[in-house]
């Protein structure tokens, strides 16, 4: 989850979110090198008393100074097309979840093969027990097997709302009367936190995503015990 | 054939990718094996068939449609039904 004075990305759950952590990483320090070039060479002309009334072109720097821009997009298209085409492989998976945006709590429902589905709201601030997250825990999270590709159905019952769960690298928007589909794997047990990311009404801020994935075996057990406490 | 189908049936996970809908939205998906579904089952009832085959479509359309959807979805079907043979003047549809 993100914490106070964060400056990056957080831990990533996901293989796609760790590529593209080390993507971002990539381009970040081309991106410093740049900057640090141009800064150096403004610093260096405005502190200097030697004036040159005499240049007038010089192909070789012009030569220069086209190519190395081209090289350097060049090395940042091919991994960020790399990834792109990572996210987009067909995948099978083992496990759809379907989750809806209300305003203003998501819903979940696990329909593969039982019908069964849980409301998700946010805990509220004065009920909050020691050790959880203000304006982040809930009271029904989203459970998952780990090492298990997922498929996430996401749509909204209403208004527009959107699923996003950084630590995963996933964010897609609930659109009223359409499906869209994400999916993912998650690497590592644990709690990873997201917040709803489009605009949609007085409560937007307050209705986070929690996804807690769990080794299969425990998922399956959480599964039958939701079932039981479901069923009248 | 009707072994495979069988197969693929009782070993069923969640649904498998479908070609015909490779991209972010899957609206078409749920609804077309929502309407797979009932068509088949029609076509082989009407055939004296057995509809077995057609719990492929039923589950897959279970698993990728929300339950609210299929829900709504089965009042108008029983809606056109009950009032297919009846003039459509007055008649309103309540079912929020």
């Amino acid at each position: 989850m993100a914490h106070p004075s964060q400056l990056g990305f957080q831990d990533a759950a996901s293989p796609v979110m760790e590529e593209l952590l080390h993507f971002h990483d990539h381009t970040l320090m081309i991106v410093f090198l740049i900057s640090t070039l141009v800064l150096y060479i403004i610093m260096a002309m405005v502190t200097t008393k030697l004036t040159n009334k005499f240049i007038l072109d010089s192909q070789e720097i012009e030569i220069i100074w086209t190519l190395l821009p081209a090289l350097i997009l060049i090395l940042i298209a091919l991994p960020s097309l790399r990834i792109l085409y990572l996210m987009d492989e067909v995948n099978d998976p083992h496990l759809t979840v379907k989750a809806l945006g209300h305003q203003w709590y998501w819903s979940y429902e696990y329909t593969d093969y039982n019908n069964f589905g849980f409301d998700s709201y946010m805990v509220p601030t004065q009920d909050l027990t020691p050790g959880q997250f203000r304006l982040l825990d809930v009271d029904h999270r989203m459970v998952i097997p780990t090492e298990s590709p997922v498929r996430v159905l996401i749509t909204a019952d209403d208004v527009l709302h959107s699923w996003a769960v950084p630590s995963l690298g996933i964010k897609m928007d609930a659109v009223p009367g359409r499906l869209n589909q994400t999916a993912f794997i998650v690497s590592r047990p644990g709690i990873y936190y997201g917040q709803c990311s489009e605009i949609c009404g007085a409560n937007h801020s307050f209705m986070p995503i929690v996804v807690e994935a769990i080794p299969l075996k425990h998922f399956e057990n959480w599964s039958t015990l939701m079932l039981e406490n479901s069923s009248p | 054939m009707s072994d495979r189908i069988n197969e693929k049936i009782q070993n069923y996970r969640t649904a498998p990718f479908d070609a015909r809908f490779p991209n972010t939205n899957q609206t078409r998906n749920c609804y077309q094996n929502y309407l797979d579904f009932h068509r088949c089952n029609k076509a082989l009832s009407a055939k004296q068939q057995d509809p077995a085959p057609c719990e492929w479509y039923r589950r897959v359309y279970t698993s990728l449609c929300p339950m609210g959807w299929v829900c709504l979805w089965g009042e108008i079907h029983t809606f056109i039904y009950l009032y297919k043979n009846v003039n459509s003047d007055g008649i309103k549809l309540n079912i929020y």
